[in-house]
């Protein structure tokens, strides 16, 4: 990851070792205690939803009548069984896969979306941005959770279709940033100079615009997994999101509504996993956010 | 000298900025050759038009309707060809920026991108206009610092521009500037922004490179004593217009502009410090481009302007002497006063 421009210069010149602004944003970003905590976090979840599945002796849709509503930790179900006897920690593991893999993807297509359309909308400005960033905020203007509802609607919903769906109501955040980034950097001297050196529009967006604004790209990036996790169970919760017997957090609590009296754990568990994914995320943001601001060096 | 001879033959520049009062003339109608292996050092105080004209050559002001150039620029290429850098369409142009006419700037500090190992900046800038390979650029790039006496040039590549001083990272802009071998290089100021000794050691190595190259230099500055150590010809700016232009020693030693005398009266020098005296400055400020003066724009601030006389016209700019122009109606009076 790299940092931003101020923090290039205003950095403490270490000649014996070359830092490099990646470096110097690592060590920053070691600082901060809960971002720590939050990446130790999610690549636990990570390897957990990877691995975990294939370590235990139950498959998730192995439906067991005699075991059902089995509290933690009976009969070798460390996080008891639902309503039709399946083993909830298992059932956990493979929706914590759809649901992070829905989110990095959703992240991946908003980012990417984002960054284009705030860099064409910065560096060319005039009516290029305005015609832009008048869309941005046309559709800041939904309510996303209802647009989501609407598309989802129309959209026989799948992962493909739920992460596409997300994305298009989540990237004009990064627009938004990336715009602003790329208009103050647009008339920095070195922009210029690469221009006297003859370089063309696109270079000038690729290699000098777009490494400068990487650090903030990657803040809202992250902050962005943590939205659509949190979208996606949103949808799912509501039903139109993942469906059954597929297994993603939305859908578990859903599912769980109907015995929060009697079987709380099959609330609890899903909800303690978004919980522990959004805030994880949140708090990786959080620390890149000051790992890439460069006004911490001057403390 | 024959037109044939010449690298660079502008003539009739201007320059004019949409702003919300109208159309604002920031250089008015510029004329000026410059030969292969020649420096030109332009020369003027802030808001002269001496920058802006270096942008306009570069066709770098603001696209129309914000900034219109009118005039001409021709440019003779390697291969003899003639081109007009006013007319020529926007890719022909780009192909020559950074190619045939190179520019180094006055800021060193921020002219280099942060984020990117300085080696990879030189090599960028051959890439654009040289067919060859990353390994190759890189290749150069080094040939290309230790040509601008950048110390241990292979480590250095993969600085970042916050690890070297400034005059280093001049060396580096320098050298991006060089790497197409350039038949025009224009300098902008680029020595103000460092300390004296290494202004000293940038001025020595251009003019080293000059003499390698056979390139063409125009230097832009406000600091008189750098003319005299790097220019062959000068032209002084004030207001956007030619004021006085003619060989160094000419102009330095018998100024006939009352603003270049101005201006040389100003120039800081141990005989003035010797006596304790303070240091001659011209009254008054450059004038407001939106209401420049109907005759001379140095007439308000001229200690030899003559009202009916100079404040009713825009004086020509008239030959006084052979290769010696100045645009005072006056000067031959203001001559005999000094002498």
């Amino acid at each position: 990851m790299s940092t931003a421009l101020i923090g290039a210069q205003a950095a403490p010149r270490t000649e014996a070792r070359p830092t490099t602004p990646r470096r110097r944003a690592w060590l920053r970003f070691k600082r901060h205690r809960l971002a720590m905590f939050g990446l130790a976090a999610i690549t636990v979840l990570v390897l957990a939803v990877i691995i975990g599945p294939s370590l235990i002796p139950f498959d998730q849709l192995h439906i067991e009548m005699r075991a059902r509503f089995q509290p933690p930790p009976i009969g070798g179900h460390w996080f008891g069984t639902d309503q039709l006897g399946r083993d909830l920690l298992v059932r956990l593991l493979m929706a914590g896969r759809i649901s992070l893999t829905i989110g990095f993807m959703a992240m991946l297509v908003s980012t990417v979306i984002g960054t284009t359309v705030g860099v064409a909308a910065g560096y060319y400005g005039g009516w290029v941005a305005s015609v832009l960033m008048r869309f941005v905020d046309a559709v800041l203007c939904f309510p996303s959770v209802f647009l989501l509802l609407a598309l989802a609607a129309f959209i026989k919903p799948n992962i493909a279709t739920i992460t596409l769906i997300i994305a298009a109501t989540s990237w004009m955040e990064v627009a938004r940033v990336v715009q602003s980034q790329v208009r103050a950097l647009r008339h920095r001297d070195f922009i210029l100079a690469a221009e006297m050196m003859g370089a063309s529009g696109p270079n000038v967006m690729l290699r000098e615009l777009l490494p400068n604004a990487i650090g903030p790209i990657i803040v809202a990036a992250t902050l962005t997994v943590a939205r659509a996790i949190l979208m996606e169970a949103y949808v799912s919760f509501l039903g139109y999101g993942i469906q059954p017997p597929m297994a993603s957090w939305g859908n578990m609590l859903n599912n769980a509504q109907q015995y929060l009296g009697s079987a709380p754990w099959l609330a609890i568990f899903p909800g303690l996993m978004i919980t522990l994914a959004v805030t994880s995320f949140n708090f990786i943001g959080d620390g890149l956010r000051d790992a890439v601001d460069a006004r911490i060096d001057l403390i | 000298m024959g037109p044939s001879d010449l690298i660079l033959d502008v003539r009739n520049l201007s320059v004019d900025f949409a702003t919300h009062g109208g159309m604002l003339r920031a250089v008015h109608d510029v004329s000026f050759t410059v030969a292969p292996g020649e420096t030109l050092a332009l020369v003027g105080e802030s808001g002269s038009g001496k920058s802006v004209t270096s942008l306009a050559l570069m066709r770098l002001t603001p696209r129309p309707p914000r900034a219109r150039l009118a005039g001409q620029a021709r440019f003779r290429t390697h291969a003899g060809e003639e081109l007009d850098l006013l007319a020529i369409p926007e890719p022909a142009m780009r192909a020559l920026r950074g190619n045939a006419i190179a520019m180094v700037f006055q800021e060193p500090m921020t002219s280099l991108n942060p984020v990117t190992r300085v080696g990879e900046q030189v090599a960028e800038a051959v890439l654009a206009h040289r067919a060859v390979g990353r390994r190759e650029a890189l290749q150069r790039a080094e040939a290309l610092f230790e040509r601008v006496g950048i110390p241990d040039a292979r480590r250095r590549l993969a600085a970042f521009p916050h690890q070297l001083s400034g005059g280093m990272r001049q060396r580096v802009m320098i050298a991006m500037a060089l790497s197409c071998d350039p038949a025009v290089l224009i300098a902008d100021e680029p020595t103000t922004a460092l300390d004296v000794t290494v202004q000293a050691q940038i001025l020595e190595l251009l003019k080293a490179l000059q003499r390698d190259t056979g390139m063409a230099i125009v230097f832009i500055t406000h600091n008189l004593g750098v003319v005299a150590e790097i220019a062959d010809r000068v032209m002084v700016m004030y207001a956007g217009r030619i004021v006085e232009r003619g060989a160094v020693a000419s102009v330095m030693r018998a100024p006939l502009m009352p603003y270049t005398q101005g201006l040389l009266r100003a120039v800081p020098n141990l005989a003035i410090a010797d006596r304790f005296e303070p240091l001659a400055s011209i009254p008054g400020t450059v004038p407001n481009p939106t209401a420049l003066p109907p005759g001379c724009s140095f007439e308000p601030r001229c200690p030899y302007s003559v009202p009916g006389l100079c404040d009713t016209c825009v004086p020509p700019l008239e030959q006084a002497v052979a290769g010696h122009d100045v645009r005072c109606v006056r000067w031959k009076a203001v001559a005999e006063c000094r002498t």
